[in-house]
């Protein structure tokens, strides 16, 4: 690679209003600080040094109303059931789940004698990837979070559906 | 000081009650009816030659249908002489809409007792005379039944969730376009 020299002139990058937005989107995912069970533990390990999340843009936030995804990441009890729904419809849109680990894909151990789980997260709340294992390696959790990136690359803008509402409202409005 | 030793002393201090001495296991045990159990508890705990002043845990046993019985095992220890001592009591199980059984709180002898009891009713379903404040402790305050129990049934739907793997249906997969 030839060595440059930054001179701050700056050029110009031609791209389209999707590409741009769904790059900032997918290079800057922050997920929810929070985990519930033995996957949280694989989950901080993917933060911390050796494997190193932040190097994706992904950083953990301490609050729903900063974060972009939540990753729920071990056991999901009945207890904890309600306390999750809330603290997913906390979360600003866009919003993305991953559901880490077998307990929250399924149910997993406890899917037949397991009184108090939930048997699958996306029975409360709707999920965008599931990454398996029991525990999934940092290595795993790390795939679903490019899989998630693929998923918002490929995304279309679409004008907001309450926007088109309103448009049409208002047409009507003056035809009348 | 023996088990033998330890039984001598609380058979000879309570007549009234019917003990037994089981010796069969490697950990023996002192079986005393359910109704002493809050009288004997506060003499062991007491008593200067034996002073158990630890509860390492209680234990409740369920011994399905066909013995129709229940079961709590009390460990204790005394610090100062490094005892040991296992007190079980054996109860008939409640028949389901019938009144839970009940045994006397220890809680008053120790605090530890508080927690372990309430742990005892909220997954056994055995109530405590006496208890200052018989919660349930790990599941929601509204569920229903006591899960650990032999005879329990699990609940249809929790909160409009379906509790059974096999009846639930997972939400679709987000493709709100406001969404993602």
């Amino acid at each position: 690679m030839s060595e440059r020299i930054k001179t701050g002139d700056g050029g110009i990058i031609l791209t389209n209003a999707d590409d741009l937005m769904n790059w900032a989107r997918l290079s800057s995912l922050w997920p929810m600080g929070f985990g519930l069970a033995c996957c949280a533990i694989e989950m901080m390990a993917t933060y911390a040094a050796n494997y190193d999340l932040e190097r994706f843009g992904i950083m953990p936030r301490p609050s729903p109303r900063q974060s972009d995804v939540m990753i729920v990441a071990g056991t999901v009890t009945f207890k904890m059931a309600d306390r999750i729904r809330r603290l997913y419809e906390q979360m600003p849109e866009p919003r993305y789940v991953i559901s880490m680990g077998s307990c929250s894909n399924c149910g997993g151990p406890y899917w037949e004698h397991g009184y108090h789980v939930v048997k699958g997260v996306d029975r409360i709340i709707p999920v965008d990837v599931y990454v398996p294992g029991c525990p999934p390696r940092p290595e795993a959790l790390i795939g679903g979070f490019m899989k998630l990136q693929e998923k918002i690359r490929g995304k279309q803008e679409t004008v907001p559906g309450l926007f088109l509402e309103m448009e049409a409202a208002g047409e009507k409005a003056v035809l009348s | 000081m023996t088990f033998q030793e330890i039984t001598d002393i609380v058979t000879s201090q309570f007549p009234e009650y019917d003990m037994t001495a089981e010796t069969r296991n490697p950990q023996p045990a002192l079986l005393l009816p359910a109704r002493g159990i809050a009288a004997v508890c506060r003499f062991l705990h007491e008593d200067e030659r034996l002073y158990f002043d630890y509860l390492a845990c209680i234990t409740a046993i369920d011994n399905g249908a066909t013995a129709d019985t229940m079961e709590l095992i009390y460990n204790l220890t005394s610090i100062p002489y490094g005892l040991d001592l296992t007190l079980k009591t054996v109860f008939p199980r409640n028949t389901s809409g019938a009144a839970l059984p009940s045994v006397p709180t220890v809680s008053h002898i120790w605090r530890t007792a508080d927690w372990h009891e309430r742990e005892a009713y909220d997954l056994m379903g055995i109530t405590f005379e006496g208890h200052p404040d018989l919660r349930r402790i790990l599941l929601p305050e509204d569920w229903e039944g006591h899960p650990l129990r032999k005879d329990y049934d699990a609940q249809e739907r929790y909160h409009g969730i379906h509790v059974r793997y096999e009846d639930g249906k997972a939400l679709e997969p987000s493709n709100d376009p406001d969404r993602v």
